[in-house]
């Protein structure tokens, strides 16, 4: 049963991409989507087992690689870690799924779809159950490479293919960090396996890495790679600027892989490193600090999109950056809780929003709809509910997951620990929250509530979807509601033993009991600030008639707006420094100066010419006229006699004269 | 001893006016060959001092041999050149440079 939730999405994805030709449209859609819903019930066994009757399991298969020190095996670790991801990963999955086949009906490719999407939920259970950390690199790059074909579905779209090679290259720089970490693991502890690590990672705090007589802290320069891997896959501050562009592939998938799986691999990969992380200070600064500012970062960028889909990308961004921040103040409870509440939410509104979008014919633009409320009530009620949520609504999933953060949070700025950052990422992390949800219900008024902009041709056909569709909205709109009451005190409980060995805390990093003693007007905070969000957003967009003149022409509102609006320029400034010069730099040094110059001129083309001018001097010697040619008879004779003079003078040695005549025939050529 | 070391440099001088002359000469072709046959003098005039010298026949059979060549050699050179002044009306050694390298 265990290893049955790894092959059964590689079984259906085999046989829907390899033989879907044959099964058909209808057929290959319910091939893949009864492999995964079969997967999510055995891991919802799977749950119970592991995590709630606490039996943890570890599976060896065979040997992989096995040279000298370094041996692999095909291994399973299931902890409850790893179930609880394989309950998110497959819920989300298999209702992206079902999703996807009315969604995607009218597509010609529907079975190439849904391959790809059961390839991906097969390398993402691959990477979390893995036990080592290449099985873990090969589901990290295997998730890349099925989000690179996800984006570019619709590969006859420029668009797709730019922002598929965006996500794959930007990934890979992280995944580069991440290789570089395994191989500094590797390094330090001679293993790859995180028993063997985290078992041993106590005795390796004072190990420091000798690199040209500079000291390393090895276990934090080891987390810092593993970070940069982190950092690219969950879209942190610095390698975000593929995560808004991965928007171009189809709805389902943005929602299966930006709001569930794919962005909470890099969180994933911190909590399971929480034994190495929770040793090494300066790794614990850099993610409270990378974390509250993707956080602020992004709830500022989302708040002036006008792209339905990339407001909610944005806001994945920054919800990451509160798991990430949620880590770094080693709460790593804390933050797949946060993780398994905003799969539900996240994926909810996706879906929602791809629902909204399929029933105005395809338009994304949030500024061409509005009062589609009259129409689509339904998904109006899952999309607030998703709202709601996403924003902290008290006693609905986000809520508990998030206001908790930013309870810790301000433990942490209040300790006196030596944590002063953790001011800054505490209001940080606090001021987001009032963009969140201001964000949130400007999408929801400019969608639903303001009046219509749609054109009349696009009013007309709008429906609702068929249940198929609203299926899944509905169970995630359940999840969005109860699943964070219901799994917090399992989650987030004081002294549950749900999480066993599977995360490690310092108990001098631990601040949970202080947590829940705080004052009660900073309990308060989050949710003003929220509160005043949601106030915000109504009064500007209730109102809007009225600041017309006043408010949105207002030079430095719009200067923000527009700067938020434009993504604070990270594009550009990226493009313009670092990508325009390494495509100029790869083009005319190391192509035109290196490869076809340099190297070209010290091998064929420069050797070439240089046997061409010899040759020319050399036969230029011949120059028709005859006392020429006599002179250089005369001159052979004379150096040829020459030895014969000196060996018989000074009985001279022979060789060394040859050699003579040569470098007085080549300097006199 | 003397007389014959003179000789030797009498016949070296002469070969080397026979060279020089050969190389120097821009203009007559008629003058390098003269040079040349100054050069089979020369050279005929050393072997049959070295046969003197030596004692032996071998050098003036040699110096005879040479002679002959020489003029069979003059004479074959002297007909290349009539052949070439028909072709080109000229005989002057600048304008004959027309094989160039």
């Amino acid at each position: 049963m265990y290893l049955l939730i790894i092959t059964l999405p590689l079984f259906g994805a085999v046989l829907t991409g390899f033989a879907g030709r044959w099964l058909g449209h209808y057929g290959a859609a319910i091939l893949s989507t009864s492999c995964v819903v079969i997967t999510f019930f055995i891991s919802l066994s799977l749950f119970y087992e592991v995590g709630l009757a606490g039996m943890s399991c570890f599976i060896t298969l065979f040997t992989w690689i096995d040279s000298g020190t370094f041996k692999i095996t095909w291994s399973f670790l299931f902890d409850s870690l790893t179930t609880v991801m394989l309950v998110i990963i497959t819920t989300v999955s298999s209702l992206v799924h079902i999703y996807s086949i009315k969604y995607m009906e009218k597509d010609p490719h529907l079975p190439r779809f849904m391959a790809y999407l059961e390839i991906f939920t097969f390398f993402m259970i691959i990477l979390v159950t893995s036990n080592n950390l290449i099985q873990l690199f090969l589901g990290w790059e295997g998730v890349g490479l099925a989000s690179y074909l996800l984006i570019n579905f619709w590969y006859t779209r420029l668009s797709a293919g730019q922002s598929a090679i965006k996500a794959l290259v930007v990934n890979r720089i992280g995944d580069f960090g991440l290789s570089l970490g395994i191989l500094t693991l590797f390094y330090i502890f001679h293993s790859v396996e995180y028993s063997t690590i985290f078992m041993c990672v106590p005795l390796f705090t004072n190990y420091y890495l000798d690199v040209f007589n500079i000291k390393l802290h090895g276990l934090s320069l080891a987390g810092i790679f593993l970070f940069i891997g982190a950092l690219g896959k969950s879209a942190q501050l610095g390698l975000h600027t593929w995560l808004p562009d991965a928007m171009e592939g189809p709805t389902p998938v943005s929602a299966l892989i930006h709001a569930a799986t794919m962005v909470t691999a890099g969180v994933f990969l911190m909590i399971r490193f929480s034994p190495l992380i929770e040793y090494s200070t300066f790794l614990l600064f850099l993610l409270t600090i990378f974390g509250s500012m993707t956080a602020f970062f992004a709830a500022v960028t989302g708040a002036f999109q006008n792209d339905l889909k990339k407001v909610i990308a944005y806001s994945t961004c920054s919800q990451l950056g509160y798991m990430t921040l949620a880590c770094g103040l080693s709460n790593y409870h804390v933050s797949i809780f946060h993780l398994s509440n905003h799969a539900f939410f996240k994926a909810l509104l996706f879906l929602s929003a791809g629902s909204v979008i399929h029933a105005v014919s395809d338009e994304q633009d949030m500024r061409k709809m509005g009062s589609l409320l009259k129409f689509l009530p339904l998904t109006y009620s899952l999309m607030l509910i998703g709202s709601l949520s996403l924003s902290g609504f008290p006693f609905l999933s986000g809520f508990y997951s998030k206001d908790f953060i930013l309870e810790l949070s301000q433990v942490a700025s209040y300790s006196s620990l030596n944590m002063s950052y953790s001011l800054f990422a505490c209001w940080l992390a606090s001021s987001a929250v009032f963009f969140t949800a201001f964000y949130s219900f400007r999408l929801v008024y400019l969608t639903f509530l303001n009046s219509s902009n749609t054109p009349r041709v696009t009013v007309l056909n709008i429906h609702e979807s068929s249940w198929l569709i609203t299926l899944p909205l509905f169970i995630l709109g359940l999840g969005s509601i109860f699943i964070g009451y219901l799994t917090k005190d399992i989650f987030i409980g004081f002294g549950s033993d749900f999480w066993g060995s599977a995360i490690f805390i310092l108990p001098c990093n631990s601040y949970v009991l202080e947590a829940e003693w705080l004052p009660s007007f900073i309990k308060w905070i989050p949710f003003l600030f929220s509160f005043s969000g949601i106030l915000v957003a109504s009064l500007l967009n209730i109102l809007a008639f009225y600041f017309q003149t006043d408010f949105w022409y207002n030079k430095l509102f719009l200067f923000w707006a527009f700067l938020a609006n434009k993504k604070w320029y990270w594009d550009k400034i990226y493009n313009d420094i670092v990508v325009n010069f390494l495509l100029n730099f790869g083009y005319k040094v190391s192509f035109k100066n290196l490869d076809r110059g340099f190297v070209e001129l010290l091998g064929p083309v420069g050797l070439s010419k240089l046997v061409q001018v010899l040759s020319f001097r050399v036969s230029s010697i011949q120059t028709g006229q005859l006392n020429h040619y006599i002179f250089f008879m005369v001159l052979g004779l004379s150096l040829f006699s020459f030895p014969f003079l000196l060996i018989w003078a000074f009985s001279f040695d022979l060789n060394f004269y040859a050699l003579g005549i040569f470098c007085i025939l080549f300097i006199f050529i | 001893m003397i007389s014959q070391i003179n000789c030797v440099t009498i016949s070296f001088l002469l070969f080397l006016i026979g060279m020089f002359g050969l190389f120097l000469n821009q203009k007559n072709i008629l003058i390098m060959l003269m040079s040349l046959e100054i050069m089979f003098l020369s050279l005929s005039f050393n072997l049959v001092l070295s046969s003197v010298y030596l004692d032996d026949i071998a050098g003036q059979i040699f110096a005879l041999l040479v002679l002959t060549i020489t003029a069979a050699e003059s004479s074959i050179g002297l007909a290349i050149l009539v052949v070439y002044y028909r072709i080109r009306s000229t005989i002057t050694v600048e304008l004959m440079s027309l094989t160039k390298g």
